[in-house]
């Protein structure tokens, strides 16, 4: 039953989120140590926010649909399970058509605003290759998650959802990173 | 149902959601792709960016999920009354929430940075700039999750599925905004 005193409500979410916060500052480093590479191409750090809000919605949508086929008692945890590839596969779509469109509205943006450094080729190559590179991550997470929750008995509602978002969040981060390493 | 049928609906589903989703992503970039001069002033700003913009999602995405539950059990009438303890209650503790966490963020982040020896801003720097843009970000994202929330009930809508994209859609704009109007504060005001 949730609590609907001030006290209560700040006293069940604090600690969760300050913890979160811990996590979310370790990517935050990863940003700090290209920061120069960012601040040089701006369209990669136009990249930045939708990259990590795209890894963790994928990872967020597979997770909850993974835990009400669990709760429904529709899933096995085996690579051949309908529900499990089938959302594996959407995940992977996603992120093969919506990155491409991102990257390309990213360099357009950046070429209006007289600031595109880089070529469209370049950032449509990197935000798709960390798309793809993400979906598979976030697939991973979410089942990974789901899955220990479900043998420890948790809700995967109330653990999985943070747990992946903030995953995915910090993954975001981090092969954005690796794919501008890689590619610029 | 096959794997391709599963496939299809999941991605039929989910398609418009993370669409208006990277719209919103790409709006927060094109701000952030704006704040160069304030990053470069600013020394350790970027480093608050994935914390602070996760704080919001955390924060206000669990404000309207508690108010779309608190619909649903009719514990709240969709209305914008102040005098109502709970939405008061609920509200004031998002808010409490969401500046005590952009606080600790700007606390962690200058040990961290100071801690490995990185370049950093001074400490009341960081401070205002997050606890600015904590307050105004939650002021706005209060009022986005509640009318939205509320709106989205008395015309028929499911709470629940409309709480989560509004969150993800406007917290990111509005954090980065809010973050890049308090840096330029602070920076005028003789921070750095």
């Amino acid at each position: 039953m949730a609590r609907w005193t001030v006290r209560g409500i700040v006293a069940d979410m604090l600690p969760v989120l300050l913890v979160l916060t811990l996590v979310e500052l370790g990517s935050g480093l990863v940003l700090d140590t290209f920061e120069s590479t960012l601040l040089q191409y701006p369209s990669l750090l136009v990249l930045v926010p939708v990259t990590i809000g795209m890894a963790g919605n994928l990872g967020a949508i597979m997770a909850s649909r993974l835990s009400t086929a669990t709760h429904l008692g529709l899933l096995a945890f085996e690579p051949t399970d309908a529900t499990l590839a089938g959302n594996a596969l959407a995940t992977v779509g996603l992120a093969a058509t919506l990155f491409p469109l991102v990257g390309a509205a990213a360099w357009a943006v950046q070429a209006l605003l007289g600031g595109a450094t880089l070529s469209l080729g370049a950032v449509v190559a990197v935000a798709t290759a960390s798309g793809l590179a993400l979906a598979a991550l976030a697939v991973l997470v979410s089942v990974t998650a789901t899955y220990a929750a479900y043998r420890l008995g948790a809700d995967p509602d109330d653990v999985v959802l943070p747990v992946v978002t903030n995953t995915c969040d910090v993954l975001g981060v981090l092969v954005l990173f690796a794919v501008v390493r890689l590619a610029v | 149902m096959s794997v391709r049928d599963t496939a299809t609906e999941a991605y039929r589903e989910a398609l418009p959601v993370v669409a208006v989703s990277a719209v919103g992503g790409l709006f927060a970039g094109v701000v952030l792709g704006g704040m160069e001069a304030e990053l470069a002033r600013i020394q350790g700003l970027l480093l608050l960016v994935p914390a602070l913009l996760a704080t919001r999602g955390n924060v206000y995405g669990s404000l309207g999920a508690r108010l779309a539950s608190a619909l649903h059990q009719g514990l709240v009438e969709p209305r914008v009354d102040l005098g109502d303890e709970r939405l008061r209650a609920a509200v004031a503790a998002a808010l409490a929430n969401g500046v005590l966490v952009s606080g600790f963020a700007a606390f962690a982040g200058f040990a961290l940075l100071a801690g490995l020896g990185r370049d950093h801003a001074t400490l009341p720097t960081l401070l205002g700039v997050a606890l600015v843009a904590g307050i105004v970000s939650g002021l706005v994202l209060t009022v986005v999750v509640v009318v939205a929330v509320f709106l989205g009930y008395r015309r028929g809508l499911n709470p629940d599925t409309l709480a989560g994209p509004v969150v993800t859609t406007t917290g990111d704009v509005v954090g980065i905004a809010t973050m890049l109007a308090a840096a330029r504060l602070v920076l005028a005001l003789g921070g750095g």
